[in-house]
């Protein structure tokens, strides 16, 4: 089976889905949600069947890959789109809250078939093998998250988000695209595989603008993946977003950001003088974003920004990772982390958006006494915290250790050093919340009722960081 | 019987569950530990000291590529570790007031600390060793905020951030230790390691037992790493005070005898002088702080650092006679820690205060527990019989064995003991004798349950003291011949 499929049949889904929606007339959106998971789910079942990439000749052959790489992160991307539909329902309260109402549940519906669009987007993102198809990709999914970020058009926050979002995100547009172009003129080709080839024929004076150019690309995807200096839309975007949808830019956006960086630099490993420079500036970013995620983080008192700086700091781990190319292992460890970040973050994002519907804000001191209210959600984000933080037995504490297993492999032992210290930060904020379920009072003692999905949600997702975190070696040989 | 000791640490998770789905808290709990303790008495028994080595072994393979598998074992080492950690929980269990709010979790949560350190003891992957003991961090974490008394809130976030950051930079030393051994062989499997140091297949820098001393020292609060132990023990309620104190803090010696003994025979006699001057550090720079102590909870919690100092005087011998007493010194001390900080809890939750100037002459209303009292004192203090005094004997042979550079330690040490009688007989007598206020003739004596549940950790303690040889010998299976 062509690869191409699966991206193919996650848009013909979401088209049909926005025909159904346009010609129902039924109230109720849920369904939408429900039917855009279980065909997603079935996009990941056609997933596991042999699949081929484009063959040699055909015009897309030299834009779209099939690696290990892609695949794990084309089942990643779908399994964060599927979480993030399955988080939609318990959302409809806000909104309807916050939507102008021509008809009943009017607006709702879109919101859960527009995830679709961002995830094709972002798997022919993780597939691509050239330039064109990077920014075509990436121009796709972040439109779609524009408009998502900014759904919530009656409420100042969401609006203010989406504002920030499309701004800098416009932004970065223009540094990838500036970027790219200098490495075409350069060296007349933008496909990453023949980019190498391309370097090594040029005079020593066209390395200047090759490297400006790349410097631009690595700028634009630094807003990505949120690494430091880039990282200030972070906070507030994550803020102010529907909390499904920031639950899914740090997670699946975030991700795939980190594949088009992994490309880069690996194919561009291969090149001594350009690997050498940005080596470093790969080594720099991550101290920076490292020291940045995780000491902004400690004074938060809002659990969305405390997340968003979270990603920030998890940005700064990966990028010891992504520094630490040179092992075999670091690419492993990467996909591991981020596989473990999925489930972790997506699982605090999952309680947020319960608790936050029934206590009416995202503070942390919303979660006091959670632990009395309902043990469940409190013993899900318990479980959410210590894997962030890094507890062994959790998904989250794997992927730290083979992170600094690659990055002491590699002799980085400045970052190694500064990373025992942010860890012992991320012990404080993450135990923040933690203190806020067991040690503080409830304002209100009244039980939290739970739906079957959040429950579902919270089995898959709690799940999933424990089996990573006690059986690793599955997930760690699917990226080998 | 390898399945019995996989039990061991099953058990007290299973029993968690139970509770979480709605089983009675305290009956469940106690009767897992007991179930527990049996276990490891029959192990301890059916250990064959003539073989020796590792027994019960079992092993799943988690990262194969890796070299990393979880393996459970045990030697004689380990099945003392793990009589010390099961009597201790059913202590601490047992003593246990009764719990106002959140019952279900403070029984989850002590139990979670006892699986975790029988785990971290029963494992002999290095990586494993070290992931049971971290899952003691978050329940402490909530035994002291939820259920500890004065600044609790302080105290744990001292305590979990100092934890955090200590059992980190030990990850950082594994992790180096595990690169160190050449591509290909690398393997966390203590037998393995022990092998290849042993047949010079790798030679591991002293910068490793450098960060593997700083890692391990700051979970056992060696000076100056010590700073969150006494606020913590001070703070937490007595059972997780008995679980921490007792046996958690010992899994950091129990690591460096494990690890950095056997691999790093030669770093560890080169920077021997650091470490000795940490130790008279812990026993005469603590032993003074104790002194000056006005609160029983915070004598304890010092001297529970300052006694720290004498284990790793007997590590720093690097001689069988030291390691011996090292050893024994553990298990001597866990179970008189763990007694004082129970008599600590009853005596709170009768008077409300701990502090010396209030109390006084409580033996006239309370005569048990001004007798058990007296009894943990004088084992804390290493009277005879008791086994801190064979463990402290040893202690001190082994290094005056080592050579003139332990002279000093040597007497620093025996000072110590001078010390710790100081601050030990002061405590005993501004509580329990002398003239008696008023407010304090009605207090009532120590409970039924309360009473026995240090009896259990004074008998072993005396058995111990009369026949160390019981330790010994079994210890002595753990140690090269």
């Amino acid at each position: 089976m062509n690869t191409l499929l699966l991206e193919i049949a996650v848009v013909v889904l979401g088209i049909v889905l926005l025909l159904v929606e346009a010609y129902s007339n039924r109230a109720n959106k849920n369904y939408l949600a429900y039917t855009g998971a279980a065909g997603l789910f079935g996009v990941l079942v056609l997933s596991f069947f042999p699949m081929h990439a484009p063959a040699a000749g055909s015009p897309s052959a030299a834009f779209i890959t099939h690696d290990v790489l892609s695949v794990f992160f084309v089942r990643f991307t779908l399994i964060a789109t599927i979480v993030t539909l399955l988080m939609i329902p318990g959302y409809r309260p806000v909104l309807e809250r916050y939507l102008p109402a021509e008809r009943a549940g009017g607006g709702v519906g879109e919101f859960a078939i527009l995830p679709l669009f961002v995830c094709a987007g972002l798997m022919w993102m993780v597939s691509s093998i050239d330039f064109i198809m990077i920014f075509v990709s990436l121009e796709l999914a972040t439109i779609t998250l524009y408009i998502l970020a900014t759904y919530l058009r009656q409420n100042a926050a969401s609006l203010e988000a989406g504002t920030k979002f499309l701004i800098l995100g416009a932004l970065s547009t223009g540094f990838i695209v500036y970027g790219i172009s200098w490495i075409f003129g350069t060296t007349g080709t933008t496909n990453l595989l023949a980019l190498p080839a391309a370097i090594q024929r040029l005079p020593e004076s066209a390395l200047t603008p090759l490297l400006f150019g790349i410097a631009m690309v690595l700028v634009a995807l630094s807003f990505k993946i949120s690494a430091f200096p880039f990282q200030f839309w972070v906070p507030d975007v994550y803020q102010g977003a529907p909390t499904p949808v920031t639950s899914y830019l740090s997670v699946a956006s975030k991700a795939a950001g980190f594949v088009v960086l992994i490309r880069l630099l690996v194919v561009l490993g291969t090149v001594p003088v350009i690997s050498h420079k940005l080596h470093a500036v790969i080594t720099l970013l991550a101290a920076l974003t490292l020291i940045f995620g995780n000491f902004a983080a400690i004074p938060q008192t809002n659990m969305k920004r405390l997340l968003g700086y979270s990603s920030v700091a998890h940005a700064g781990y990966l990028l010891m990772a992504v520094a630490s190319l040179g092992s075999k292992m670091a690419i492993p460890a990467i996909g591991f982390y981020l596989a473990g970040y999925l489930a972790m973050t997506m699982l605090a994002f999952v309680v947020l958006t319960v608790v936050s519907e029934v206590t009416g804000g995202d503070e942390i001191s919303r979660f006091n006494g959670l632990g009395r209210r309902s043990p469940l959600l409190a013993g899900a984000m318990l479980l959410a915290s210590a894997s962030l933080a890094g507890i062994p037995f959790t998904a989250g504490f794997i992927g730290k250790l083979l992170i600094f297993e690659v990055a002491i492999n590699q002799g980085h032992y400045g970052l190694v050093a500064l990373g025992c210290v942010t860890v012992a930060a991320g012990f404080y904020y993450y135990f923040k919340v933690i203190r806020a379920m067991y040690w503080q009072q409830p304002a209100e003692e009244t039980p939290i009722r739970v739906t079957f999905t959040v429950k579902l949600l919270i089995a898959l997702l709690g799940a999933g960081i424990l089996a990573f975190g006690i059986y690793p070696a599955p997930l760690l040989s699917a990226l080998r | 019987m390898s399945l019995l000791l996989i039990l061991t640490i099953l058990l007290p998770l299973a029993a968690s569950l139970l509770i979480m789905v709605g089983a009675d808290p305290r009956r469940t709990a106690l009767g897992a530990a007991v179930a527990n303790l049996a276990a490891a008495l029959v192990l301890f028994f059916a250990y064959d000291r003539i073989d020796g080595g590792w027994q019960f072994l079992s092993e799943w393979k988690i990262l194969p590529k890796l070299g990393i598998n979880m393996t459970l074992g045990a030697d004689g080492l380990t099945l003392t570790m793990l009589l010390l950690a099961t009597l201790v929980t059913v202590s601490a269990l047992w003593v246990a007031p009764k719990v106002g709010k959140h019952e279900g979790l403070y029984y989850i949560s002590l139990l979670f600390i006892s699986a975790g350190v029988i785990g971290a003891f029963a494992s002999l992957d290095v990586l494993f060793l070290y992931s049971f003991h971290e899952l003691a961090l978050i329940p402490t974490f909530l035994m002291i905020g939820i259920w500890g008394s004065g600044d609790r809130q302080a105290a744990a976030w001292k305590a979990t951030i100092y934890l955090g950051l200590g059992s980190f930079v030990l990850l950082i030393g594994l992790i180096a230790l595990y690169l160190s051994i050449p591509a290909g062989h690398r393997t966390l499997d203590l037998r393995e390691l022990d092998q290849m140091a042993a047949t010079g297949a790798f030679h591991p820098s002293a910068w490793i037992y450098l960060i593997l001393l700083v890692g391990f020292g700051s979970l056992v609060s060696l000076f100056p790493f010590h700073s969150w132990a006494p606020p913590a023990y001070a703070c937490a309620p007595a059972p997780a005070a008995m679980l921490h104190a007792g046996v958690l803090k010992k899994f950091g010696l129990y690591g460096l005898i494990r690890i950095a003994l056997p691999i790093f025979p030669e770093a560890m006699h080169e920077l021997n002088g650091l470490l000795l001057l940490l130790v008279v550090g812990n026993i005469l720079y603590i032993g003074y702080v104790t002194v000056s102590q006005k609160r029983l909870d915070w004598t304890v919690g010092y001297s529970s650092v300052m006694h720290m100092g004498y284990i790793f005087l007997g590590l720093a011998a690097l001689n069988l006679i030291g390691i011996n007493g090292a050893a024994l010194l553990m298990f001597a001390h866990g179970l008189s820690v763990a007694a004082a900080f129970a008599l600590c809890g009853e005596i709170r939750s009768r008077t409300g205060t701990l502090d010396y100037a209030e109390l006084g002459g409580l033996a006239k209303a309370t005569p048990v527990l001004g007798l058990l009292f007296g009894f943990a004192a004088m084992a804390s203090v290493g009277l005879p019989g008791f086994a801190n005094f064979a463990g402290e004997i040893l202690v001190f042979f082994g290094a005056t064995a080592y050579g003139p550079a332990m002279i000093i330690p040597v007497i620093v040490g025996v000072w110590g003991v001078v010390i710790s009688a100081i601050y030990m007989l002061r405590a005993y007598r501004n509580i329990f004798w002398g003239p008696i206020a008023q407010r304090w003739e009605g207090l009532a004596d120590i409970g039924t349950g309360a009473k026995w549940s240090v009896i259990l950790l004074l008998v072993p303690l005396m058995i111990a003291g009369f026949y160390p040889q019981l330790i010994l010998k079994m210890v002595g299976t753990a140690l090269p011949r």
